[in-house]
Formats: C-alpha cells, structure tokens, sequence
C-alpha cells in the first residue's frame, strides 16, 4: 500500500501547481509598483517638447494629471495613442514624458497622429526616466494634485485598463483634491 | 470564401479528432476490431483537414486578405512574400493551428509508419494523440478563431509583421521547436496507452524510443535556432537570455534529455519502467506548461503572445485534464513493486540513473526558477524576478558534474561493471584530456582556469568516446571492417556526446573571452577589438521593400589585411514605424566579429556602436546541430526495421488484442 501512495506524489506536486498557475491567471505580472508610490514626483527641470521653454515640476503640478512616458520608437506608444486621444478629449489631464527620442520625430508624431498632451518633458537623456524608475515605454503615472505619485502602470493604458485600475483611482484622487 | 473555408474544415478536423479519441478507444475497451482498425484512417483524416485550413490561412496571407482580422494585424501589402507565409505562424491564433497541424501531422505518422504495432496499443496511442487533438483544435475553434473577419470595415492595410520575426531564421524556428514540443505527445501517448493496457514492458519502450528520438532532435535544433536568432537579430550579441519563454522550450528539452536515455535503460534492461513512464507524461507535460506560459500572459516576457485570460483559463482547464488524469492513471497502474532485475553500483545502469536524476534536478530548478516571480506575487510577496545569475548558478555547475560521468558512459557494461576495467580503459584519455586542458587555452592569450576545465571535460568527453569507438571496432585489426559493425544508434550517440562536447567549449570559450566595446564613433574613426581593427567608413541610407535603412560601412582588417566588410544597419520599417538593428557579423570556427548600431549621437554623423568579438560562440550550435544529427541517425538502426518485419505477423497482434 505504501509503495501505491508513493506514486500519488506527482499528482500532488501537479495540483499544488495547477493552483498556483490559477491564481497567476489573475494577477498581472506587469503590474508593477514603483519604489515612488506615495511618494513625490521627483523634481526635474526639462525642456518642453518644441520649445525652448524650461519645464519643472512647479509648472505640472496642482491638479490630479495623467504622466504618460512615450517614445516614437515605442511600438506599443502607437497603439496606446489613440485612447489617450480620446481620454484627452474626455477632459482627462495628460502630460507627456517623451522619453529618449528625436525632437523632430516626436513633433512630427504629434502632428500627425493627434495630441493629446497638455505639455511634453523631452527627456531626451532619460534623466527624469532614471528618477521615476522607467522600465519602458510605454507607462503611466497617476499623480494627485499635490505631486504625489499614485500609481504606476507599466504597458498601454487601454479601455480596460483605465475603466478597472486608473478611472476609479482617479475619480477618487479628484474627489480628494476637490473635497 | 477562403477563409469561411478554412474555418469549415477546422471544424471538421475537430470532430474527426473526436472521433478518433472516442471510437478506437472504445474499441479498444470493448475489443472491437473494426472500431481500432478506424484509428489510422481517422488519424489521416485529420491530418487532411487541419492542412485545408492552414492553406486557407496561409492563402489569407498570401493574397492580403485584411478582412481576415489575423492578416490585418500582422502582414502588410509591402511585406515579401516568404514573409507573408511564416507571418501565418508569427502570431497567436496561427501558430496554434501550426501546433495543431503538426500534431496532425505526427499522429499520421504514427499511425502510417507503425505496421508492426499490435492494433490494440496503436488504437489506443492514436485515440490518446486524437484526445490532446480535441484539445487544440477546440481552443482554435472557441478562443482563438484564425478566421475571424473585420466586417464591414476592412482596413486598407495591415498592421505589418512585427520587425523581429521578419527573419529567415525565424521562418523555421516555430516550427522546429512544435515538431520537438509535439513530437513528444508520441511517447506520452505510447505512455499512456501502456499504462491503459497494464503492460509496461519493454516493448513500449523499443515502440516509443525512435519517436522520443526524433521529436528531441528536432526540438534540439529548434532551441538551437532561437538562440541564434536571438544573437545575430536582438542587436546586443546575448544568445539565451534564461527569459521564460526560452525555458519554456528547455524544460522539456531537459526532461526530454532524462527520457531518452531512461528509455533506453528499460528498452535493454526492462528497469526504470514507471519511471521512465513518469518522464514521458513529464515532457509532454512540460510542453503544455510552455503553452500555458507563452500564451496565457501570466509571466512577462519579450516572447508574449497578445493574452487573454479566458485563453489562458482554457489551456489551464486542458493542462489538468490531460496532466492531471495522466497523473492519477499513472497514480493507480504504475507498477509499485520494483523490478525484480538487478544491477550493481557499478554498471551501465546506475551512470543512467545518475544523468536521469541530474537532468530531472535541472529541469525542476529551471521550472522553480520560471514559475518564482508568480509563486511569491501568488502569495503575496511582492514582485520579484529571477535572472541569469540564478539560473547560471544551479545550472552550470549541474552540467559540470555530468559531463565527468558522461564519459564512462558509453564504456562501461550493462548489470555489472568493474572499476579496474575504467581504470584501465580511461587512463589514457584521462591523460590526454589533461594534457589538452592545460596546453589548449594557451593558444589564447590569457590563460583561463574556466576555460581550461571546459576543455578538460570535453577532452575527456571526446577521448573517452574516441578509446570506446576504438574498442568496439577491434583496434587497428579490425580497421576498417569493424566500423561497418557499429551501430546507427551507436553512431548517433557517439555523434550526440561529440555535439555536447562542442557546446561546453564554445558556451565556457565565448562567455570567458567575449569583447565588447560600446562606444561613440564618427564616420572616418577606428577602434581596435582583440587585434581587429574596425574602421568606420560611412552611413548610407538604403531602401529595403518595406523599410527604410541607415547603414554603417565598415571595413575589419588585421595587420593590414582585410578581414571583412561589415554593414549593419538601423531599419525603420514603414508600416508600423518601428525601428529595428540589424546586427552585421563575420562569422568564423575560431570566432565571429559583430557590429550592432545604436543611436545617432548628435549632429555630427556620430553614432553609438557596439563592436564584440566573440570567440567560438558557433561551437554551442554546431554542437546542437550534432545533437539533432546524432540522435536523427539513432531511428536509423536496423533494431527498428527488423523488429518491423517480425512483428508485422497478426499473431502477435492479435495474442495482444484477444
């Protein structure tokens, strides 16, 4: 009888899996905390994309905004842009981190595909990537009104992603910020 | 029309494959002749309706259907026509149905080039392939349907195939590496089917031995492929990465490896029987897990799949049912009791079981390596990744402790060996491996202790194979009458060992000795890597049919010699605007050149270079390639053929169906 229990062993070793992988199933690998979660948006002072204007943090803070890093280079960049477009002209507030890229051909994106950008930082070093803890692009910071980080998604902010994780997050912060 | 066409005979394939797994099996049961004797035709069937469909799709491809929403969103007008064929596979919901063909495909053959099988344990294997059939063709036809159309509003053009795989090596290596994954749902089928009948001889192991063969070979190569893929494409000169999804394909690559050579302890020896099973139903498993992982998105990886979780719930639910119930029959009718055969300590057997139990500890430190990130995130610690240093921790020094024992392998006797006869049989490629070890870096410059014990394990691999090949032809007597005598199966193995041996040098040599210079560089500049000098010519700017090119030129000489003109070259392609590097490489047996572009560094024509020398970096996958020959000339052996013929007598088969 002992010798028969022996061979149940795999089995158990395979449920013990199994469970495992179904609990992976609703998690999200990408998910990603940042180490600046609650924390304040690091300072940094860029110029804006196009201009010679200097941005910093003064200039991007006071209201519950959406942070997007993006690159013309980014794949994924292109397929997220047009939901930003529309998050935009729902009224939602994005500034845009363009992240190690060409003037030229982040202007020249913006023309041709829509802005949906209250500002770009052209971070075209990566510096303010390397404070932020950027780990590609493309990804969204959501930072309340008084510059704190909130949350970090890594990957496109899409339908989904914005009506389960970011919408209610933000229509709380905002609540917040007005309350 | 095509596409509905296509979608038509999926359907069809589907429920020939239901059919297959339900009728012989219940024949089987019920020893009904007619209901077995309907396995190979249903098996064929199948075959012919899954490849309607993929022609289907491949047609969609072909003539840019972009109603089709697959081609829509991964081909292009622009893209070259070879292109557009392997983009068939460069996705989701076609590579699944290529997964599917080919399991089609191998059940055939099964079914065609198996004769002298018993019909009873062929219905049953064919109805155990028609099952995990069932289970792909419904997860085509429910979550991942590749015919689906954009009505009514078709683009006007498509998406293009991601850059990275519009790639030669990249047509062949899916489906190398599904020839390898599939291949091995023939031994779990064999598996089954003797857990199923209750007789675990060895007969099922000589049936499933030239099949677990080929599938590992293939699987070999398809490794082999993508890790070169990875270094001449990805830009940064790596060649595995230990990401995932490569350990998706090396898992059951590494349990295959177990299995092979634990078949062939119990073809000979009739030992190791439930084990040897458990490794079947293990790489097969394995493969699925690679499924699962690949494409339900629960690890993160460069190689994903667009995931879904309702497909990675429906590969999940599958991966039970099939792993799970062959775990519970394995569970019930595996024989407990431990054969009656003996064999000493010192024997053919134990230096078996040895490579079984290290390459089964590889195996579970890679999967425990893969799965980590999830188990702490499932349990709620946080969120961690496992790297390279990890895994080059538990591996390399598993692959150390083999390699000594690989060569008393091939010399030694089956039961019963003797430690004097080592002795004497190894002492001299024992010295010669010494030697070897301490001369052979020397040729380098700078003298390497990891590189010296690389060549001492493969020296000793190779002289050890080289005194038993010696041995077994008769010495200079029997030269050359005596190598007629030596086995295909030999041979392969022998081959096989020699290709290991070529990987441990070529991974110690290129890891220990690589060069990398990333620097700033104008055109007119130069940089010297080991002796090379690099001169950057010019930048160009080149059109290819679907993209757009800047290309550095430079000339590679030493000591005033030209030794290449290398041009890579930075793509952006014009479809999807993604920008690519295309690694330009001088390859050589003692070492390859490699030039990669970076990025433009200002206004004054400077970019950013990467130049590597990587010594005997081919060595790994030539030795692969030796593997896959190796273990493709095994199937050769007239064992095979001549069982083939004896066995094609029905009394045999039917002393088995009674």
């Amino acid at each position: 009888m002992h010798a028969r229990l022996k061979l149940f062993l795999p089995l158990i070793l395979f449920g013990i899996l199994a469970l495992f992988l179904l609990r992976g199933l609703s998690l999200d690998p990408k998910e990603m905390p940042s180490a600046l979660i609650d924390k304040p948006f690091p300072e940094f002072s860029l110029p804006a994309l196009g201009g010679d204007a200097k941005l910093d943090k003064a200039s991007v803070s006071g209201r519950v905004a959406l942070f997007n890093v993006w690159a013309t280079w980014c794949v994924s960049c292109r397929v997220e842009h047009p939901y930003l477009t529309e998050l935009a002209r729902q009224g939602v507030a994005i500034y845009g981190i363009n992240y190690k890229d060409e003037d030229a051909a982040a202007l020249g994106w913006l023309q041709q595909l829509g802005d949906p950008y209250i500002a770009n930082i052209a971070d075209r070093e990566g510096t303010l990537g390397l404070d932020l803890g950027v780990y590609g692009a493309p990804e969204t910071y959501l930072v309340d009104a008084q510059g704190m980080v909130r949350y970090r998604h890594v990957g496109v902010v899409d339908e989904r992603v914005w009506t389960t994780v970011l919408l209610p997050l933000y229509t709380q912060l905002k609540g917040e910020g007005e309350g | 029309m095509i596409p509905e066409m296509g979608h038509f005979a999926l359907i069809i394939a589907f429920v020939l494959a239901l059919l297959l797994a339900v009728v012989p099996a219940w024949g089987a049961w019920r020893r009904n002749v007619y209901a077995m004797a309907l396995a190979p035709r249903l098996a064929i069937g199948q075959l012919v309706f899954v490849a309607i469909s993929f022609t289907c799709l491949a047609v969609a491809f072909l003539q840019d259907d972009f109603s089709v929403a697959v081609v829509a969103s991964n081909s292009n007008s622009l893209l070259p026509a070879i292109y557009k064929f392997s983009a068939v596979w460069g996705n989701h919901e076609g590579s699944l149905l290529l997964w599917s063909l080919i399991l089609c495909l191998w059940t055939s053959a099964v079914a065609v080039f198996s004769p002298q099988l018993p019909l009873l344990v062929l219905s049953r294997v064919l109805s155990v392939m028609g099952a995990v059939a069932v289970g792909f063709l419904s997860f085509s036809l429910l979550t991942s349907n590749p015919f689906a159309r954009l009505l009514p509003s078709i683009p006007p053009d498509g998406n293009d195939l991601n850059p990275l795989l519009q790639d030669p090596g990249l047509i062949i290596h899916p489906p190398l590496l599904y020839m390898g994954y599939v291949g091995f749902s023939v031994a779990f089928a064999f598996a089954i089917a003797a857990l199923l009948g209750g007789r675990l001889d060895a007969s099922w192991a000589r049936w499933s031995r030239p099949w677990t063969n080929v599938a590992w070979a293939f699987l070999t190569l398809g490794i082999m492929l993508g890790s070169w893929w990875a270094y001449y494409e990805l830009g940064w000169g790596g060649w595995w990465f230990w990401d995932p999804v490569e350990n998706a394909s090396f898992m059951p690559w590494l349990a295959g490896t177990a299995l092979v050579h634990s078949l062939a302890v119990t073809e000979k020896r009739g030992l190791f029987k439930s084990w040897t099973v458990l490794l079947a139903i293990f790489a097969f498993s394995l493969s699925l897990l690679g499924t699962f992982l690949v494409r339900s998105g629960v690890l993160t990886s460069v190689h994903a799949f667009a995931t879904d979780p309702a497909r990675g719930m429906f590969i999940l639910v599958f991966l039970a049912i099939v792993v799970g119930g062959s775990l519970v029959l394995y569970a019930l009718r595996a024989p407990a009791v431990s054969s009656r055969v003996s064999f000493s300590w010192v024997s053919r057997e134990s230096l078996l079981l040895f490579n079984n139990v290290v390459f089964l500890v590889a195996t579970l430190t890679v999967l425990f390596g893969t799965l980590f990130p999830l188990f702490v995130d499932a349990l709620g610690m946080g969120k961690y990744s496992v790297g390279p240093p990890y895994f080059n921790a538990v591996f390399v020094p598993l692959m150390a402790l083999l390699a000594p024992v690989m060569a008393f392998g091939p010399v030694s006797r089956w039961k019963r060996d003797s430690t004097q006869r080592w002795k004497a049989e190894l002492l001299v490629p024992g010295i010669v491996a010494v030697v070897c070890a301490i001369t052979l870096p020397l040729v380098h410059a700078d003298y390497n202790i990891w590189v010296a014990l690389a060549v001492l394990l493969s020296a000793w691999l190779v002289c050890g194979l080289a005194r038993d090949v010696w041995f077994r032809m008769g010495g200079s007597a029997g030269f050359p009458r005596g190598l007629r005598r030596l086995t295909p199966s030999y041979w392969g193995m022998v081959l096989a060992h020699l290709g290991f041996a070529a990987c441990i040098v070529g991974v110690v040599a290129t890891s220990q000795y690589s060069i990398e210079h990333d620097l700033k560089m104008s055109p007119g500049e130069t940089d010297v890597v080991a002796g090379y000098e690099f001169r950057f010519l010019e930048v160009a700017q080149v059109r290819g049919p679907n993209y757009l090119a800047d290309e550095a030129r430079f000339e590679v000489t030493r000591n005033g010699e030209l030794v290449a003109m290398l041009a890579p070259q930075k793509r952006r392609y014009l479809a999807s605007g993604s920008v690519m590097t295309e690694a330009a490489i001088d390859p050589g047996v003692f070492r390859d050149l490699f030039v990669a572009m970076g990025e433009p560094i200002g206004e004054g024509g400077a970019w950013a270079i990467r130049l590597h020398y990587k010594p005997m970096v081919r060595w790994m996958w030539v030795g692969s390639i030796f593997m896959a020959l190796g273990a493709f000339a095994t199937v050769m052996d007239k064992r095979y053929r001549r069982q083939r013929s004896s066995a094609t007598s029905t009394a045999h088969g039917t002393e088995y169906a009674r």
